[in-house]
């Protein structure tokens, strides 16, 4: 068994800081990442993307180079196609990779294990055509592949990079549908002093309307009532927007309205998690360094809650500064220094973020669907079935198991969890942090027995 | 097939190798990603739902939602973590269980 005084969770730009940082501070590092190559989502197959591709992405994806070159230097070993599936005691990692189970011991452990999209469960999202715009951007950095009759729907910024780098790979999106009302932009007017000191994130904003606009893209606000038609794929996307109903025939349809943190492994391990009523959603109870109330755990980027990735970087490198403190690679004097430039970097980048929270929220219909859109894509349980339950006495999502298995299919809640959590809180008259989440347990994926038994060092407890 | 596609292709460079989607012979870019090479080549259904018999497809294309499970070398495992290999073969997961299927 491999062990390491450091190991990180995810090689997305919060990981990929934190290793380069604490082997800059002499700590052995295990970055341990699902997919074959390093960068995460944002920075997704970045050392491969020349060509046509990086001109598409521009250069605010290349700039995750800068991250996966940092990774090349003694001490950091990272196991690519690791799938980890649990962490226990303090601390053993197992992982599937290439087919065989493996562990890893470490004394310090960072999740990096960043984001996903919001669920958007609205009619019609479960049939082939429809995707996450995350998924749009994979398949454009992963495998150069863009959809050619596309529907971007729901709010956020991501939208309009979307549709932008669809319009400079000359496959515009059919329309760009939003669902924040003229109103939103005026209640973020308050946070407007917040989002100045981000007013590179807001001239880029402008930047990309104007291109997707010059495209001749059309662009509906303030939509709602919005659905997909299809019987065995998506057809048409429908919805009403300034009084006007719409119907858009289409091959695809991107749905976002945000992202969360991805909770999965922070939750497996116990660390308390709070809800937040700017972000809509759970976020892990996390100090400033990333600390949390499991010893020896840090949380870092946007899986501690959602500031984007510039800010995930100077998260992770925090992250590790203070793991290299506690390991004595580094006096605490010395990590006070070289994290006090990361601190003030850091707030300047999620400056822009309550402006974005407040301008962009979820869509409303999505987070409290109609009774017969189905919410647990895995199990086909309906927010009407959820409702029911409620009816019957169901307080909780983990009683939403019982009486009708939502979330316990093959996502484990992911797509979910936090739909279950809103229908049974406002069914009941509760908060979400009373209604409370899912228990996550191990495996956080699948395991096969096959992987199992292939696995070298048989662990006497890994099933406790 | 290829043509019907609703996904474009910017870079096609990649050598192609033979693969078998329920049956049917596909020629794919060696090493992509089997999920986007599947949806490239005009795959529509990946699958159908143990419940309902719902067909799916890949929605997240980041190991998270496990929409797009395909059977291949005898197990069920999501097309999005996998990459093309020469004479793969890829089914539909446990298609005759959903007896209602439609595709």
């Amino acid at each position: 068994m491999q062990r390491c005084d450091l190991a990180i969770i995810g090689a997305g730009p919060a990981g990929m800081a934190a290793a380069a940082e604490a082997a800059r501070a002499g700590l052995s590092v295990a970055l341990l990442d699902e997919q074959t190559r390093p960068g995460g989502q944002i920075y997704r197959d970045v050392d491969r993307a020349t060509g046509p591709r990086g001109a598409i992405l521009g250069q605010e994806y290349l700039h995750g180079m800068t991250l996966t070159e940092g990774l090349h230097q003694a001490g950091i070993s990272h196991l690519s196609g690791a799938v980890v599936w649990a962490i226990e005691g303090s601390f053993r990692i197992s992982f599937t990779r290439n087919g065989r189970g493996e562990q890893v011991e470490a004394e310090r452990v960072i999740l990096a294990t960043g984001a996903l999209e919001r669920p958007m469960p609205i009619p019609g999202w479960t049939l082939p055509g429809v995707m996450t715009a995350g998924a749009a951007q994979i398949l454009l950095k992963q495998s150069g592949v863009l959809p050619r009759r596309a529907v971007l729907a729901g709010s956020g910024p991501l939208l309009y990079l979307i549709a932008a780098q669809m319009v400079r790979a000359g496959t515009p999106p059919l329309a760009l549908i939003e669902t924040q009302t003229a109103a939103s932009p005026l209640a973020a007017g308050r946070h407007l002093p917040g989002a100045l000191r981000g007013w590179r994130y807001l001239a880029k904003g402008m930047k990309m309307l104007a291109e997707i606009k010059h495209a001749g893209v059309p662009r509906y606000t303030g939509a709602t009532g919005l659905a997909v038609a299809g019987s065995t794929r998506a057809e048409a996307v429908t919805f009403r927007s300034k009084g006007r109903d719409h119907r858009i025939a289409c091959d695809t349809v991107l749905l976002h309205h945000g992202v969360v943190p991805n909770t999965q492994a922070a939750r497996s391990i116990g660390v308390p998690h709070v809800w937040s009523q700017a972000q809509q959603c759970f976020v892990p109870e996390t100090g400033r360094w990333g600390e949390t109330a499991k010893d020896g755990v840090l949380i870092a980027g946007d899986g501690a809650g959602i500031s984007g990735a510039i800010a995930a970087e100077y998260a992770g490198r925090i992250a590790a500064l203070k793991a290299a403190e506690e390991l004595g690679r580094i006096t605490a004097p010395e990590r006070d220094r070289l994290a006090a430039p990361l601190f003030s970097r850091r707030s300047r980048e999620t400056a822009v973020r309550p402006f974005l929270d407040a301008a962009y929220p979820p869509y409303g219909a999505a987070l409290r669907p109609a009774d017969s859109t189905i919410v647990c894509r895995c199990e086909e349980v309906t927010a009407g079935d959820i409702r029911s339950y409620a009816k019957l006495g169901c307080l909780g999502p983990n009683q939403a198991k019982a009486f009708g298995r939502a979330g316990m299919g093959p996502c484990q809640g992911r797509y979910c969890g936090l739909t279950v959590t809103a229908l049974l809180a406002a069914a009941n008259g509760q908060t979400p942090d009373e209604t409370g989440y899912y228990r996550i347990r191990p495996p956080i994926k699948p395991v096969t027995l096959g992987e199992l038994a292939a696995m070298d060092a048989p662990s006497a407890n890994a099933a406790e | 097939m290829k043509t019907d596609s609703p996904f474009l292709e910017l870079e096609d460079g990649a050598p192609r190798v033979r693969v078998w989607f329920d049956g049917q012979p596909l020629d794919l870019p060696a090493g992509a990603n089997l999920a986007a090479a599947l949806l490239t080549a005009g795959v529509q259904v990946f699958r159908h739902t143990p419940v309902s018999g719902a067909p799916r497809a890949p929605f997240c294309m980041m190991g998270a939602c496990f929409e797009c499970l395909v059977e291949t070398g005898g197990r069920v495992q999501q097309a999005c973590m996998l990459e093309v290999e020469d004479g793969m073969r890829i089914d539909r997961p446990h298609e005759t269980e959903a007896g209602n299927a439609t595709v």
